[in-house]
């Protein structure tokens, strides 16, 4: 008898198949789900975005859908978003990366395991718990200085900053950990110190990993919804002061969603594909990125 | 002839005599410096309850290349790191004995730990150019320590990559990344880096163990040349090498130095058998 046949079980090999198939879909069900989202998209939003005009609904600076006629112009919810991502970025930025650098290069491990914990922490508290602070909290204060109502474009920066800080945080400190310890080793050997071995050499060789982590930043600040629509104030004009109201384009389709019909609830849509596209140019920028990172760190 | 004088040729075979006899730069003759640069004495070194050093008593001479051979974890890169505090980062690592260069004590809380890595330069096993330009790499020890001009930054490069024999290949390339070039020149690159600070001790971890024939040669010219500048002191598991270079070799075993003398003594007359045994391969 020949022991490294296989045994001719019928049974097995259907067994196996089917076994491949089930994975196979597994795999293939997100690809699914987000070719599915696409389509429903663009399907609904196109035709609309035809309909209005490309550059009235892009450029348009006036939002009054219940006027007659009504107006489609985006650019206000468009300006809000770059504004209030913006705002996130200059100031989460910076805190996270230091703090990262703080976390990875600076910390006794007690410390950095209490602020890894904090920081897991961060990330998973839901967004509305965020937006409760930010009207209660950030949004009063912000009134009481300037006089105003305090709901504004500032409020919804100072909130997108606290809510980016963990992923900020948490991939720039794997960047800065990833760092071969040669490179440390390298400058200490020429006399540097602690610090300007970490500063001069160790986050510049980082820089690829920190850079994609802002930008993951960026995205989840452009497409953070209910806390931004908490402090915002939502009025649908172009920004004149970052401490008076906004809206982006998240805040757009939600606030309006429930009561929209017609071509306004498809303008909606389409507000959402345009949300959709900077997305995609948000992805597009983080894959160069880290790809270059491959090239030039060898990492 | 008497029995003692046992031939290079005889120990080595043909080939490596005769590189060593035909390379103009090689001059193991030369009357060595009688100047000490590091004194050790006593020197005891423990990872946890592990002694990697066992009383190590050592003077290296001044304008020389020292060699410390021997096999795996026999503690002779341990006793490199010793010589600018590389250890320091273990935490488990515990030092006594004194270790003292130009008569001055370079252990204990009171030095100057980045002032001693200045004087006493380190490259690894590993070439470790910075993931930034060549240029860059060069000028970051001298910027470290404070040189802002264009002018002096420029001259301070060229010169340093002459030193290290690199300037003709990267003088067009002083802007690209220092990853691009080949492992032999980043080796190069990083020994530009070390020298660029002007230290008076230059240590090298095995630097030539990840590189190709070629371009260990080209270091080891490079080596040899660089001893009327600086105090060498290097780490190797090529035995040939030790002898194609070196003025001095400790032969390390088990945390200890076994003997140490001229290189051409040692293997030409190892006083202990554990050192003949090594040099003839019958461990290691």
């Amino acid at each position: 008898m020949n022991a490294i046949r296989k045994p001719q079980v019928r049974g097995n090999r259907i067994k196996e198949l089917l076994m491949k198939v089930i994975f196979l879909s597994a795999a293939l069900f997100s690809t699914a789900a987000v070719l599915i989202i696409c389509l429903f998209l663009f399907a609904r939003g196109i035709p609309a975005i035809n309909e209005i005009g490309w550059l009235n609904f892009l450029t348009g600076t006036r939002w009054k859908p219940s006027d007659v006629p009504p107006s489609f112009g985006i650019l206000p919810m468009i300006v809000g978003s770059v504004y209030a991502t913006g705002l996130a970025i200059a100031m989460g930025a910076p805190v996270g990366i230091l703090a990262a650098i703080f976390i990875s290069k600076f910390s006794p491990p007690k410390i950095r395991r209490f602020i890894n914990a904090a920081v897991g922490l961060m990330a998973g508290i839901p967004s509305v718990v965020y937006g409760y602070f930010g009207m209660v909290v950030i949004v009063p204060a912000i009134g009481r200085t300037f006089r105003v109502s305090g709901a504004s474009l500032l409020a919804a920066g100072i909130m997108l900053a606290i809510m980016i800080l963990p992923t900020i945080i948490q991939l720039s400190v794997s960047a800065i950990d990833a760092v071969p310890a040669t490179y440390y080793e390298g400058a200490l050997a020429v006399g540097a110190t602690h610090e300007q071995s970490v500063f001069r050499v160790v986050v510049p060789a980082a820089r690829s990993g920190v850079l994609s982590a802002i930008i993951l930043g960026v995205g989840r600040a452009i497409g953070e919804t209910m806390a931004v629509t908490m402090v915002i104030g939502n009025q649908a004009v172009m920004p004149e002061s970052l401490i008076r109201g906004a809206r982006t384009m998240t805040t757009n389709i939600i606030t309006e969603m429930g009561y929209a019909v017609d071509l306004h609830y498809d303008a909606l849509i389409a507000t959402g594909v345009v949300l959709f596209v900077f997305i995609l140019i948000i992805n597009f920028s983080f894959s160069i990125i880290k790809n270059r990172g491959i090239k030039y760190d060898g990492s | 002839m008497t029995n003692n004088e046992i031939t290079m040729e005889e120990i080595l075979g043909h080939d490596v005599a005769r590189d060593l006899t035909d390379d103009a730069v090689l001059d193991i003759a030369a009357p060595l410096s009688d100047k000490i640069a590091f004194e050790i004495r006593d020197l005891d070194l423990f990872y946890g309850d592990f002694q990697a050093l066992k009383n190590v008593n050592m003077d290296i001479r001044q304008n020389a290349i020292t060699t410390f051979i021997g096999p795996s974890g026999c503690g002779k890169s341990t006793l490199l790191r010793c010589l600018n505090r590389m250890n320091d980062l273990i935490e488990s690592c515990r030092i006594e004995g004194s270790i003292s260069l130009y008569g001055e004590n370079i252990g204990g809380n009171n030095i100057d730990v980045n002032m001693l890595r200045k004087r006493v330069g380190m490259v690894f096993q590993k070439p470790n150019p910075f993931p930034m330009s060549v240029y860059d790499n060069v000028a970051y020890g001298p910027r470290t320590h404070g040189i802002r001009s264009r002018a002096k930054l420029d001259d301070l490069v060229e010169s340093v990559l002459r030193e290290a024999v690199l300037w003709d290949e990267v003088k067009d390339s002083l802007r690209k990344s220092a990853l691009a070039l080949s492992g032999g020149q980043q080796q190069r690159l990083c020994i530009a880096r070390a020298l660029a600070v002007r230290p008076d001790v230059l240590l090298l971890d095995e630097p030539t163990s990840a590189l190709d024939p070629i371009s260990t040669s080209k270091i080891e010219d490079l080596v040899m040349r660089l001893k009327s500048t600086y105090t060498i002191v290097m780490v190797t598991h090529n035995m040939q090498q030790a002898v194609r270079i070196s003025d001095e070799t400790a032969f390390f075993l088990l945390g200890e130095v076994i003997e140490m003398t001229d290189t051409k003594s040692l293997f030409a007359m190892p006083a202990d058998r554990r050192t003949e045994a090594y040099i003839t391969g019958r461990f290691g």
